[in-house]
């Protein structure tokens, strides 16, 4: 099972007829697996990585360490509720350390995200602190190296 | 002019396919399924920790049997991995690629007219390796239909006086065969009877999609009598490093030190620490490698046989040997058409051994996308040349 989650996760639009093929199983069986997967939520979604730059699409994306005081009762998760609702969140995680939450805003501009860290983030009453850093450049997303480098095949073409 | 060519070195038959490499090179955009080393790039861990040690300044020679760090790192790996114990002081050496080891090994065991028995189909270097160490190689065929086992009974009615060792190749390149356990207890036999020595080349013994490979020198009593080759160019895509080792009993690796020590003085220092950082910290990126290997192969051997091209279903190494026979073409026309007309690279059969004749080696050590474009090639061609 884990096998197909690997291969799903590089590539979401991999045929079960395939699959089944690379991990010995039938497509049956694969189609099956997938669906079990997909109603657990442990597959989560398929998407596209886009390189939106390429698109001609101007993202600017900041990573916000944020430090809240946690709510009794609910602690950090009623927070973090608060703020990953809005769109603009892009990805949020709770972290270990000198600051509690990591959030990751997307915005066109880079006014539109400090906008949003000013007037949404900050304002949130259990907000102690921000900082914000903003993203210059992507080497590397969801495991695939974005940059252009020389990967070409340098082997000889033929050898014994 | 006379012909100054040494009377051994000319006794080797030039490669029949020297002419389709030749092509090959001028081509642009081969899809090849043809290459026999790994599509990946050495781990990223042992290529940046091998930058470290050159900015610190490992750039000389070691000891000629290699720095005491690989040697011991190696003899534990052996003794983890299969109980064996091996003195790193004086049982294992240090060569450049298993492709020194073996001449090294064939060297320091023959003399003028011993014989060596190889199986074939297999790599392409053992006949001239025991030719130019002054050896006469002994062929035994290997079958299809027996999935590429190399039988007991077989070895036995080729030995003769002059029989002095039998080279053992599994998982086996091109087959992509690996050997059970059994046939080898069986040849283990043989080879105490005769009082003979074993060469192992195990270069692919990670490389195995079932089971476990059963290291030779396990066998009983076959310790002793066993030159174990093997090295990292194919488990962790490090073919350009050119390293690997031997171990053996002591008389055979001192003798093997002693030509190595004159002709080959060390390894690589720079290598020896990729080694060392492989052997340490490789073993999950390998085991992805595996993997992905895997998925590959199960792919192709299937792909193939809807094709028609029958496909033994290889468990070894990063190979498949599907055989010809249902098309009208030898392995040889097959592969230049193939070449030419659909610009997919594989390798006739018969580069490895004349039995090998109704077949073509496709290597998987290819990406997917790579491997299924060149899939749907082989199958138009089929179509163009099917009996
Ligand atoms: C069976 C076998 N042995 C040895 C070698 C050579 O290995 P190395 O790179 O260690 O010299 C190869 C390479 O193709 C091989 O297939």
């Amino acid at each position: 099972m884990k096998d197909i989650l690997k291969i799903l996760s590089r590539n979401g639009k991999e045929k079960p007829e395939k699959i089944a093929t690379m991990v010995g199983k039938t497509k049956d069986e694969i189609e099956k697996i997938i669906k079990e997967m997909e109603e657990k939520k442990v597959i989560i979604k398929y998407k596209a990585l886009i390189d939106w730059e390429k698109a001609g699409e101007d993202i600017v994306y900041a990573f916000i360490d944020v430090k809240v005081i946690p709510e009794r009762d609910v602690g950090f998760d009623a927070v973090a509720k608060r703020i990953y609702k809005y769109p603009e969140v892009h990805s949020m995680y709770l972290m270990s350390g000198s600051y509690d939450f990591s959030v990751v805003v997307a915005g066109k501009t880079m006014k539109e995200v400090a906008y949003f860290v000013a007037e949404r983030l900050a304002t949130i009453e259990q907000v102690q602190s921000t900082a914000t850093h903003f993203v210059l450049k992507t080497y590397k997303i969801d495991d695939e190296i974005v940059v252009s480098l020389e990967d070409k095949d340098k082997r000889l073409k033929v050898s014994y | 002019m006379k012909n100054f060519i040494n009377k051994k070195v000319l006794e080797i038959p030039p490669s029949g396919i020297r002419r389709f490499f030749d092509i090959i090179a001028t081509m642009d955009e081969v899809i090849s399924l043809g290459v026999g080393e790994p599509d990946f790039d050495t781990p990223w861990h042992i290529r940046e920790s091998s930058i470290y040690y050159i900015e610190q300044g490992y750039t000389t020679y070691t000891s000629n049997s290699g720095l005491i760090e690989l040697r011991e790192t190696i003899s534990k790996k052996l003794f983890q991995e299969h109980y064996l114990e091996y003195n790193s002081q004086d049982q294992v050496l240090i060569t450049v690629g298993v492709s020194e080891g073996l001449d090294l090994a064939l060297r320091a065991i023959l003399n003028p007219g011993d014989e060596v028995i190889v199986h074939e189909p297999s790599y392409v270097s053992y006949k001239p390796c025991i030719i130019m160490a002054g050896g006469v190689p002994v062929v035994v065929e290997t079958k299809l239909d027996d999935d590429f086992q190399l039988r007991a009974e077989d070895v036995e009615k080729v030995i003769t006086k002059k029989t002095k060792a039998i080279l053992i190749s599994y998982p086996n390149n091109p087959t992509g065969a690996i050997i059970n356990k059994d046939n080898l207890t069986k040849i283990a036999k043989i080879v105490e009877k005769y009082d003979l020595l074993v060469i192992s080349d195990e270069i692919y013994g990670y490389l195995t999609y079932k089971g476990e490979h059963t290291c030779f020198a396990t066998l009983p009593g076959m310790k002793d009598r066993t030159i174990l080759l093997n090295g990292f160019s194919k488990a962790y895509a490090m073919t350009g490093w050119r390293i690997a080792y031997a171990a053996s009993n002591r008389d055979i690796i001192k003798a093997m030190t002693k030509i190595h020590q004159y002709t080959m003085l060390c390894a690589p220092i720079i290598s020896q620490k990729a080694a060392i950082e492989a052997l340490n910290n490789g073993y999950s990126y390998m085991k992805s490698m595996i993997e992905e290997y895997n998925q590959r192969r199960r792919l192709i051997i299937e792909s193939l046989n809807k094709i028609g091209l029958n496909c033994f279903k290889a468990l070894g190494a990063f190979y498949v040997f599907p055989s010809i026979e249902n098309t009208i073409l030898s392995d040889e026309e097959f592969a230049e058409k193939l070449l030419l007309e659909e610009k997919v690279a594989v390798v006739p059969g018969s580069a490895f051994g004349d039995c090998g004749r109704n077949f073509i080696r496709c290597s998987y050590a290819t990406s997917l996308n790579e491997i299924e474009e060149a899939l749907k090639r082989i199958q138009r061609f089929f179509e163009r040349y099917k009996k």
